[in-house]
């Protein structure tokens, strides 16, 4: 018989030794991850530049950061490609194929699954610089593997179609977690379910809207904010583009790293980081609110 | 041996599960601590081992008091109701542990893991790991680890509570003479009443976080001190019936039975007869209870019968060959000096 | 569903799992094929085959010292993460502390709000001002501060599934606080610990911003930067030293993988893998 309530301290460790524990980690934490988040918006306010007088003795502008990239042309650009990027990448891209290739494999066992998901997995796993170099190697211009398959040499992928080809780039480098989340969700969908539909008639799209999507509803919102999230924080695609050309696929994580770090304005950096901070608390929010609502979390 | 004054424990939330407890246990007994879930009997059981601290009152264990006392430090063993092998060691380390911590060498310790293995026919098994092990043997190993390092007292939780039925009795047999042989001071906590009565010496019977009766399984058994006693002990549960005092009688369910000398006239009453006391008349008695008889069920030597009453239900054990038939009429007479009259839920006589 | 209609679907289903196998195996092909060419180009071919490549890296001391400086700072952030998560996950598990739960929920959220992408400037800022720059301390402190708030999380998700009877029982016979971690928890959680370890090894492995940003100088940097200025600097970049680092350098992350997979099986949580 368990006790009345579950014990408070097993080992006997104490208040005092509990915190000195968790202190080293939350020390870490604090200084690492915590600081530098409200310093984000400290130096958001100031006109703080790498080099040059404003170097030495920062002055506080107020929103005039805020106002300057709202009016910045380039910015603006950098915002919707960044939507586009998003949207493309992990919306329809990862949980779309993710989703498509979860389905198209559900009742599949053997090695045509293996093969796939291996590939899929390995993408996923590789470091990013090695899969920006295969990806460049791909598109080339004058060897270029994919321009020799479709007989088109001479096309300039990444110079001419820089967006596509990030978006297909991060599809093909993200799809695993959403596959394999896709999986998992299926596999928790009663075969009985399915089979009562199919007895009825319903075709394999009215059993997918009718009795799957009700089920996995929960698994699409989390696959969609988290795919969201990172896609929206990835840097790898500077790997690829560095932003180019003429900023034509400088999405927000590009642009911060352009304008503060290679350009020099700490200050204006800070403040579209703050803004880059804000955007990834509310998919965070939502998404543990998600988790607090269906305590099922994935994994 | 252990004594315990004014117990109480408060968890945080409000629930009070012991409540200004008072108990003596004395050296070398076999104590069972017997109640259903919740009634604070294994909170019991850990504040005397120190896992829970007391919000007030004191634990004594030989003679010290040892109510702030860390629980490595009373000297005490205790087998835990998922034992709690530590997986990712073998038996013999399972064994060893409580030496290894008292720093014992480790030629020594290993020496006495395998006299004790020995004694509890572990020794064939002392390479394996915990996962690898039945029930039983599981059992067995939590118990040698804790006779290894030789504690004033053992503490038991729910000792055979994990093991299957049949392996239960042989576990129960085995228990019981390792602790005749041993002579150390246990304690157990148990919610079956079957094993309280087979195995302690004395039992402690609790409910809500207080002891309702402590006494011998004889004493339990046979003079249970309260109805909630009463229909908590015992294999068959007892009859307990609603009646009233009147001339010098007992009026209980269409029966006139003998009354204890000194209840008042008119007293509302409560009789209780366990099944095993109560004898099956075909005739009609005027000391029995009048009922139909509706169910009838085997328990292999004897058959439990029930008889439906027109607002009672009685239950009699008889004897192998003796059941009556279902629907005939019979009428269930109480043993004489086995019934049980209680007042306001407690004992106040024999009838 | 007709016959017929099913069997289009099995076809139609095969050809387009055909199609997203090759979507994937292609750009990899290169990657197979390159680093054995004796003269590797751009294009994916069938290589004249040779080991001159692997022999031809070890030589050169640029590329080999980038692995070490990736193994001292994936492997000192990933010691770091499991001793300091370890130690609070167990202190969050175990003992009950006033706001823990908010404490819990906030690390959870700032994991995944504050990226090396939002924080890359004050980060960079910290680093300058700490005198953190260009070296592996720095590496490894900013990418502990990251990885922590998940490995704790995660960390007390197994502390909490481990019965808390195995202390108790060791406490009776008398084990300290300390002796209880060493002899029971640690060995008990111990799968726990390896998949900590394991991801954070894989992160800073792979990890590239924060690397970039906190190492200027190049005998500091990890191969995952290194290889980044292999083919970005100087002109037409060594095709056969670019892929054969490539080959080498995820090499480990790889076998990592499969390390893990098959001892405790494929678990991914909700927002780990980064």
């Amino acid at each position: 018989m368990a006790p009345a309530t579950s014990p408070t301290d097993a080992a006997g460790l104490g208040r005092g030794r509990a915190v000195a524990f968790a202190l080293p980690a939350l020390v870490l934490i604090g200084v690492f991850l915590v600081f530098p988040a409200i310093w984000t918006v400290y130096l958001g306010l100031t006109d703080y530049r790498l080099t040059g007088p404003a170097a030495a003795d920062p002055r506080l502008v107020g929103a005039g950061n805020y106002t300057t990239a709202l009016g910045d042309g380039r910015f603006r650009d950098s915002v919707w490609l960044t939507v586009q990027f998003v949207l493309g990448s992990a919306i329809i891209g990862q949980a779309g194929l993710g989703f498509a290739l979860a389905w198209i494999m559900r009742d599949r066992r053997g090695p045509v699954r293996r093969l796939v998901e291996a590939l899929v997995l390995l993408s996923w796993i590789l470091p990013g610089s090695v899969v920006a170099f295969l990806w460049i190697a791909l598109l080339d211009r004058d060897g270029g593997t994919l321009n020799a398959l479709l007989g088109t040499p001479g096309a300039a992928w990444l110079l001419d179609h820089p967006m596509p080809s990030i978006i297909v780039f991060n599809t093909w480098r993200g799809t695993a977690f959403s596959m394999m989340l896709y999986s998992a969700a299926l596999e928790n969908v009663p075969p009985s379910h399915l089979e009562t539909a199919r007895l009825a008639g319903a075709s394999a799209f009215q059993q997918l809207r009718d009795v799957v999507l009700p089920r996995i509803k929960g698994h699409v919102l989390t696959n969609v904010l988290l795919t969201s999230l990172w896609t929206f924080n990835d840097f790898t695609p500077f790997l690829l583009t560095a932003g180019g050309p003429e900023g034509r696929s400088e999405i927000l994580p590009v642009y911060v790293y352009n304008v503060a770090l290679r350009d020099g304005q700490l200050g204006f950096g800070a403040a579209v980081s703050f803004l880059i901070l804000v955007i990834n608390l509310v998919f965070a929010l939502a998404y543990l609110r998600l988790l607090r609502d269906r305590r099922e979390v994935p994994g | 041996m252990i004594s315990v004054h004014g117990l109480t424990k408060v968890f945080p939330g409000g629930v009070r599960a012991l409540d200004s407890l008072d108990l003596d246990i004395g050296e070398g007994e076999f104590f069972a601590l017997l109640g259903p879930s919740g009634c604070g009997k294994t909170t019991l059981l850990r504040s005397i081992a120190g896992l829970e601290t007391p919000t007030s009152g004191r634990i004594g264990i030989g003679g010290t008091d040892v109510t702030t006392l860390a629980p490595g430090r009373r000297d005490v063993a205790m087998v835990f109701q998922d034992y709690a092998l530590f997986p990712h060691m073998d038996v013999a380390a399972n064994i060893a542990y409580p030496l290894r911590i008292r720093k014992t060498p480790r030629a020594r310790r290993e020496a006495r893991a395998a006299e004790v293995a020995d004694r509890l026919s572990l020794t064939g098994l002392l390479g394996r790991r915990p996962g690898q092990l039945s029930g039983g043997q599981q059992q067995r190993v939590a118990l040698a680890r804790a006779v290894a390092c030789r504690p004033r007292v053992f503490l038991f939780d729910e000792p055979l509570s994990n093991l299957d039925a049949r392996l239960r009795l042989e576990a129960r047999t085995f228990l019981k003479r390792l602790q005749d042989e041993l002579g150390v001071t246990t304690v157990f906590v148990t919610h079956d009443q079957g094993e309280a009565l087979a195995l302690a010496h004395r039992i402690a019977v609790m409910d809500a976080g207080r002891i309702v009766q402590v006494g011998t399984p004889a004493e339990i058994f046979h003079r249970p001190a309260t109805t909630f006693v009463a229909s908590f002990i015992g294999s068959t549960p007892m009859n307990l019936l609603p009646g009233r005092a009147g001339d010098g009688v007992l009026h209980v369910a269409g029966a006139a039975l003998p009354a204890p000398g000194d209840l008042p006239e008119g007293e509302p009453i409560v009789y209780g007869v366990r099944p095993e006391y109560t004898d099956l008349s075909a005739t009609r008695r005027d000391d029995g209870f009048p009922g139909e008889v509706a169910v009838l069920e085997n328990l292999g030597a004897t058959t439990l019968v029930t008889l439906e009453g027109p607002d009672h239900l009685v239950q009699a054990v008889v004897g192998e060959g003796r059941e009556p038939a279902v629907g005939t009429a019979a009428w269930a007479v109480p043993r004489r000096g086995r019934a049980l009259v209680y007042r306001d839920g407690r004992l106040a006589g024999q009838a | 569903m007709s016959h017929v209609a099913h069997v289009l679907g099995r076809i139609a289903s095969a050809v387009l799992l055909a199609a997203v196998a090759a979507f994937f195996a292609l750009p990899m092909l290169w990657l197979a094929s390159a680093p054995f060419d004796a003269h590797p180009s751009i294009t994916v071919s069938l290589p004249e085959f040779t080991l001159d490549n692997f022999r031809a890296i070890l030589d050169n001391p640029y590329a080999l010292g980038s692995i070490g400086n990736s193994v001292i700072q994936a492997g000192g952030a990933a010691a770091l993460v499991v001793v300091l998560a370890a130690l609070a996950a167990y202190a969050l598990s175990r003992v009950r502390v006033p706001g823990r739960d908010a404490l819990l929920y906030l690390l959870l959220l700032l994991s995944s709000v504050v990226t090396g992408t939002a924080a890359m400037v004050p980060i960079f800022e910290l680093a300058t001002r700490l005198n953190l720059v260009d070296t592996h301390l720095g590496v490894v402190l900013t990418v502990s501060g990251g990885l922590l708030p998940a490995a704790i999380f995660i960390l007390k998700d197994f502390m909490d599934a481990t019965p808390t009877s195995y202390e108790e029982s060791a406490r009776v016979f008398g084990a300290s606080p300390l002796q209880i971690l060493r002899h029971i928890v640690v060995p008990v959680v111990r799968p726990g610990l390896a998949t900590i370890a394991v991801w954070a090894v894989a992160n800073v492995w792979g990890g590239f911003l924060l690397q970039y940003i906190l190492l200027r100088d190049p005998e500091k940097s990890p191969g995952s930067v290194v290889l980044y200025t292999l083919y970005t600097e100087g002109g037409q970049p060594n095709l056969s030293l670019v892929s054969t680092f490539s080959l080498l350098y995820s090499l480990p992350v790889v076998l990592m993988y499969l390390f893990v997979s098959s001892r405790y099986g494929f678990r991914f949580h909700g927002g780990i893998k980064r």
